[in-house]
């Protein structure tokens, strides 16, 4: 019974995508309204129903479901994993992708692929599931790259344009070159263990000694998975490209599901990580910079979905930073609330491009804020929970992460600070350009906008509401709150902070202070911004207008994929010709035909020994008589 | 000890040997088919004696019996190799094998 | 008696066909035929699960005074190998009625003999019957390439027979040899031929000469050169049974024949083969990338596939070997498929250059599914084939070398490079005038392509069938060798 219902939570969407990938022809498009986010609210039922009776779980928390791949001493079963971890996994997956899902059946509603969407998003969620479910690193993988399938095809939805195409494929090429590192930190993890399954592997690695090179090897190949599939320094450009797909997908993969996978896989992995404190300076160094990177970035980018990418990126990078330094729930807390929130934002933006007919430069938007007040207001809420505007959720989780940070090191901790403030300066430029002043676009484009159906709508006010309020999952106790979040997932990070020194404790005084210190950084953020978009009016320059050297590099994202295009691209492409035009045909296939050839001219020249004259023919037979003989008396 | 056997083997052999390279030397010099032809039949009649001599030198008919096979055979060899010179010269109106070159790379 | 109704079959019928005038009717019989072969070997299979490993020895006397004898058999490596030749001829069968092909009854008549002379390969158990069904394969093979092949058809067969021809040599001087050391009287019994004592000279030139005979037909880089012009020239069966089929014979034969025989010489040179078979990955996974026709694309990918395999077989693991098994099969499934797919494409267009189509997917989606679903299994996504194979495989190269797994896994990013590139320049964007009018996937193509698509599912969901069918024998393989 208990398998049944754990097997369903991933079976359901996957037969969801079955049926509507099956019969993508001829099944109406209202069917589909209820069959793609159908199975996905059942699967969240039945996830909410394991999260609520996780006692009987946490007796055996691993479920073996069928053989898969057993060679000698390698074994790898399906089997699922149910531990706090996973269940909170479930259903941030579900419950979001559900959202999202009812949200798409309004914004996708005109489009001819309709069908072909949904089969592609349930087929996402089954993968997803299955990399949240895996109780070892193969069942993982197989949701890892699954979704980096989903993700393939979903960013080049609309496949007819070659950009979206390229950009797709750019993302699933990326995430390969992780996928390679996953894989190999996966053969590590068998020859030193002996076995991919995480209660083996975690309760040998409990006695493994810390700083165990083979740990750090491990952690390090693992952690590039991480950064393909979470788009950390240096390969996260595929990521803003990735906004080429349907707004929803933007909302569901790359912000609130797929994205976190890298964090989700690190908090899953913590005892190896614990045990690796080189692994985690680099995740720490890694994340800070990305945060950093992509908060600039972001920051003078005019459309409003790359706006949102580069800040999905930025956050993730603070979610590693979290991880490095131990914060495991801060991580996973902050995963949860991002997930709410920036999929509201995204859900938001969506319904300004959808009211403005596909526009996404914000220059070109303004005024929004009578016109679209549902889109609005929840949009604020998101942004002021982006920003850490307590008390909203992004406050709360934001907060522990700084608050270990601040522990661990006060160096980073500034820099991470420096990142919030960023973080609270292009967020509120969004809002302010996209909802404030006057509407900038055409007359025509005025009369046209509408606020969203209700199918949009309320998905927009149930994520706010998450948003807002997803802060409770872990009051801190300064607040008198219980740390439930904490409590919850402790036994997943018990091994883990049994290795872990304990971080020095902070007083309540420091702890304020800090606080204070963040959130009044925030708000002279917001204040600023509020001059410049607002009161003075600024940032609508056009592209090309002329900038001093260092904007003109953020604007152009500092080149990174002029770069990547010039030392890896570019190189490849000429070694390819090089190659095929003078390796292979110049050099291989001539020295095979040249052994052809040296048999043909052997025996072109040695033809003119037959000259046809008998006599010759007898001389060489008696001459070679006579040597016979001659060599015959010799020897 | 016939008369034959009186004669030592040694005469016999040099005779043949004469005989033999007489016949090698024709065939690789003379360019008329006619003689190289004539040439062949003298080598193997220097065979033939050879094994007349060995033959009796050895009391063994054997040798005997192959002269007379050889002797056959080589009569249906010139009845041949005298047709194709025939036909050759038909064709060719030449008995020179130095025209007869046709079959060359 | 079933393995030897397994090779007398296909002969039978490819006499028949030779009688039959009409098309149709020559149509309708291969196919036939060819399923009729397929249940007897899926009879076989059943014999072989239920009599517990029994071999189906078929043994007769032929040249008894050389030590030749008609000894056929089935182990479970022979077995997955007649089950994936059988199950693919049909399949390559029901992909050639879309075209019209001049002498159908010799058409036809040649892959039942090339299945036979398959199946013969696959299933001998003594070296000289082994090599003569080793060379009987090529003839066909080369008929099917030459006689119905594209353009410049001459030139590229003549130096594909001849190129796998010297290497077949080679091997036959080695077999020869190695019949020479086997105890008195001499005989040709792969058990005999196991049991050869050989000294460390010795066992490095046969084993030159057998590597040199299975990497030619692999191919393993540098000598591969025959291969990319011969698919490309070949009609598409003729591609279908030459990378799906044919150049499974030199995995094959390594892991039968080398590797138990020279196993010593095997361990000593690995390193070099398993370099060499690493270039290749990357040397022809980069050529791929520019590639404008697809069968040559395909082809080069190929090579980078095969590279794998042939560099898992020489670590000697378990793992490996295991993984190169069953990515033989899975291969072999894909790139039928991928062959298929642009047969299709080409049967339409008339062209396979990739930069002449595009938006494929919009007039054919059944197509671009089927596309898309075999591409994944050639770029090994998890639960498809292609990724249990490689998967095992580059496993036993990370328990050999951490370095060659990590140069070698190159392989999956640089598959998805190309493949998707050219999936997008002929699936996706926009129709242009070639494919504007393309029509959809018929019926025989799906028949052809759906048990393609079913068997990249099933191997890849339920791989433990496959892999507990051969786990004896590599475990004896593996026993040679310690």
């Amino acid at each position: 019974m208990v398998n049944t219902v754990l097997f369903l939570i991933p079976l359901l969407p996957l037969l969801g995508f079955l049926i509507l990938g099956l019969g993508y022809r001829t099944i109406p498009s209202k069917w589909t309204s209820f069959i793609g986010p159908g199975t996905i609210f059942l699967s969240f039922i039945l996830s909410l129903l394991v999260f609520f009776n996780f006692h009987h779980f946490a007796i055996s928390p691993f479920r073996h479901l069928s053989p898969w791949i057993h060679v000698g001493s390698l074994d790898i079963p399906f089997a699922f994993l149910i531990d706090p971890l996973s269940a909170l996994m479930l259903l941030v997956v579900t419950g979001v992708g559900f959202i999202i899902h009812v949200y798409s059946v309004g914004y996708m509603k005109d489009d001819p692929g309709f069908n072909r969407f949904f089969a592609y998003m349930n087929l996402f969620v089954f993968s997803m599931l299955l990399l949240v479910l895996g109780a070892n690193y193969p069942i993982m993988f197989i949701g890892w790259e699954g979704v980096g399938l989903c993700s393939y095809l979903l960013i080049g939805f609309w496949f007819k344009n070659h950009e979206y195409n390229n950009a797709a494929k750019k993302a699933f090429i990326m995430n390969r070159i992780g996928d390679l590192g996953f894989l190999l930190g996966m053969f590590l993890i068998f020859t030193t263990f002996n076995s991919l399954s995480f209660n083996q592997v975690f309760s040998q690695a409990k006695s493994m000694t810390m700083g165990d090179p083979t740990i750090m090897a491990i952690t390090l190949l693992l952690f590039i998975g991480a950064v393909g599939k979470s788009a950390q320094i240096p390969l996260y450009t595929w990521l803003p490209d990735a906004m080429a797909g349907p707004t929803p997908v933007s909302a569901l993969i790359h912000a609130a599901t797929m994205v976190t996978a890298g964090v989700y896989m690190i908090a899953r992995s913590n005892i190896l990580y614990v045990l690796a404190p080189a692994t985690m300076t680099i995740i720490g160094i890694t994340g800070l910079a990305t945060a950093l990177f992509a908060a600039s970035i972001a920051i003078f980018q005019n459309d409003i979905k790359k706006v949102l990418a580069y800040s999905t990126i930025s956050q993730l990078g603070y979610m590693f930073v979290g991880l490095s330094v131990g914060a495991f729930t801060g991580a996973m807390f902050h995963l949860a609330t991002h997930a709410f929130f920036k999929a509201l934002l995204f859900l938001g933006a969506g319904s300004v491009i959808h009211a403005l007919g596909g526009e996404q430069d914000i220059r070109n938007m303004g005024g929004l804020r009578k016109k679209l007040p549902k889109t609005y207001w929840t949009f604020l809420i998101a942004t002021l929970a982006i920003a850490g505007i307590p008390p909203l959720s992004g406050f709360f989780s934001k907060d522990e992460i700084l608050l270990h940070l601040f522990g661990h090191s006060p160096v980073m901790w500034n820099i991470a600070v420096a990142g919030a403030m960023m973080t609270a300066f292009y967020m509120f430029r969004l809002l302010y350009l996209t909802f404030f002043r006057n509407f900038r676009g055409t007359e025509d484009k005025l009369h046209h906008i509408h606020e969203s159906p209700p199918v949009m709508a309320i998905p927009l006010i149930m994520l706010a509401l998450l948003a807002a309020f997803g802060g409770l999952l872990n009051i801190p106790g300064l607040f008198g709150g219980g740390d439930w979040l904490s409590g919850f997932l402790s036994p997943v990070f018990a091994d883990a902070a049994a290795v872990t020194a304990l971080p020095a404790t902070i007083s309540h005084a420091t702890e304020y202070l800090l606080m204070g210190v963040t959130l009044a950084g925030c708000l002279i953020m917001i204040w600023l911004a509020y001059h410049r978009y607002v009161k003075k009016e600024m940032g609508l320059l056009p592209d090309d207008a002329s900038h001093s050297f260092p904007v003109k590099l953020i604007r152009k994202k500092y080149y990174i994929d002029e770069l990547y295009d010039l030392i890896i691209s570019k190189p490849i492409l000429l070694i390819s010709r090089f190659f095929h035009d003078v390796v292979e045909l110049r050099f291989i296939d001539r020295m095979v035909n040249g052994v052809g050839n040296m048999v043909v001219w052997t025996g072109s020249t040695l033809r003119y020994i037959q000259t046809g004259n008998v006599g010759f023919y007898m001389f060489i037979m008696i001459l070679g008589i006579i040597l016979i003989l001659f060599l015959n008396i010799l020897i | 000890m016939t008369t034959l056997q009186s004669i030592p083997i040694q005469y016999y052999l040099v005779f043949c040997s004469l005989l033999f390279s007489i016949g090698v030397v024709g065939v690789l010099i003379k360019r008329n088919a006619l003689v190289i032809l004539m040439s062949i039949e003298l080598m193997i009649n220097s065979i033939n004696l050879l094994l007349a001599a060995f033959s009796a030198y050895t009391n063994d008919p054997a040798g005997q019996i192959f002269v007379f096979f050889i002797m056959v055979v080589a009569a249906a060899e010139v009845a041949i190799g005298l047709a194709i010179v025939v036909l050759i010269y038909r064709t060719t109106h030449t008995i020179d094998i130095n025209v007869l070159n046709k079959l060359r790379w | 008696m079933l393995t030897v109704i397994l090779i007398l079959l296909p002969l039978a019928i490819s006499l028949i066909l030779l009688t039959i005038r009409e098309e149709r009717v020559i149509r309708q019989f291969a196919l036939a035929g060819s399923l009729a072969v397929f249940g007897v070997a899926v009879a076989a299979f059943i014999q072989y699960k239920t009599c517990s490993h029994c071999n189906l020895l078929f043994t007769a006397d032929w040249l008894s005074t050389l030590g030749v004898s008609l000894k056929f058999g089935m182990d479970g490596i022979s077995l997955l190998m007649v089950m994936l030749t059988t199950f693919l001829v049909p399949v390559i069968i029901l992909s050639s009625f879309n075209h019209s092909y001049s002498r159908p009854s010799a058409f036809y008549s040649l892959i039942f003999l090339m299945e036979m002379a398959l199946i013969g390969v696959f299933t001998s158990f003594d070296g000289l019957i082994f090599y003569i069904f080793w060379e009987l394969a090529l003839i066909p093979a080369w008929f099917i390439c030459a006689v119905w092949g594209g353009k410049d058809r001459i030139r590229i067969t003549f130096k594909f027979f001849i190129y796998t021809f010297v290497g077949s040599l080679f091997m036959l001087v080695a077999l020869i040899y190695l019949y020479f050391l086997t105890p008195l009287p001499h005989s040709f019994d792969f058990q005999w031929l196991y049991a050869a004592t050989l000294t460390p000279v010795e066992q490095t030139w046969i084993f030159a000469a057998f590597f040199l005979a299975f990497a030619i037909k692999i191919p393993v880089f540098p000598l591969h050169t025959w291969q990319p012009d011969t698919y490309t020239t070949a009609p598409g069966t003729g591609s279908m049974l030459l990378a799906g089929i044919m150049l499974k014979m030199g995995i094959y034969g390594m892991i039968r024949w080398m590797i138990p025989v020279c196993h010593i010489a095997v361990k000593q040179y690995a390193p070099v083969a398993i370099i060499l078979a690493i270039t290749g990955i990357v040397y022809a996974s980069v050529i791929a990338i520019r590639q404008n026709d697809m069968k040559r694309l395909v082809a080069y990918s190929s090579i980078a596939h095969v590279g794998l395999i042939a560099a898992g077989v020489f670590t000697l693991t378990l793992h490996s070997l295991e993984g190169a098994v069953i990515q033989m099969v899975s291969h072999g499934i894909n790139i039928v498929g991928l062959f298929v797919v642009i047969d299709a494409i080409e049967k339409r267009t008339n062209t396979r250059n990739i930069s002449d189509l595009g938006g494929i997917a919009l007039k054919a989606p059944r197509l671009a599914i089927v596309f898309m679903i075999i591409l994944l299994g050639s770029i090994a996504l998890p639960l498809t084939n292609g990724f249990i194979g490689e998967f095992l495989l580059l496993l036993g190269l990370f328990e050999y070398s951490v370095v060659f797994a990590a140069i070698a896994g190159l392989t999956i990013i640089f598959s998805a490079v190309y493949m998707l590139w050219m999936y997008q320049r002929t699936m996706l964007g926009r129709t242009n005038a070639i494919t504007e009018q393309i029509s959809d996937l018929t019926r025989i193509e799906m028949a052809a392509l759906i048990p393609v698509v079913i068997m990249i599912f099933w191997i890849g969901l339920f791989p433990g069938m496959f892999l507990d069918v051969t786990l004896p024998d590599v475990l004896q393989i593996i026993h040679f060798t310690k």
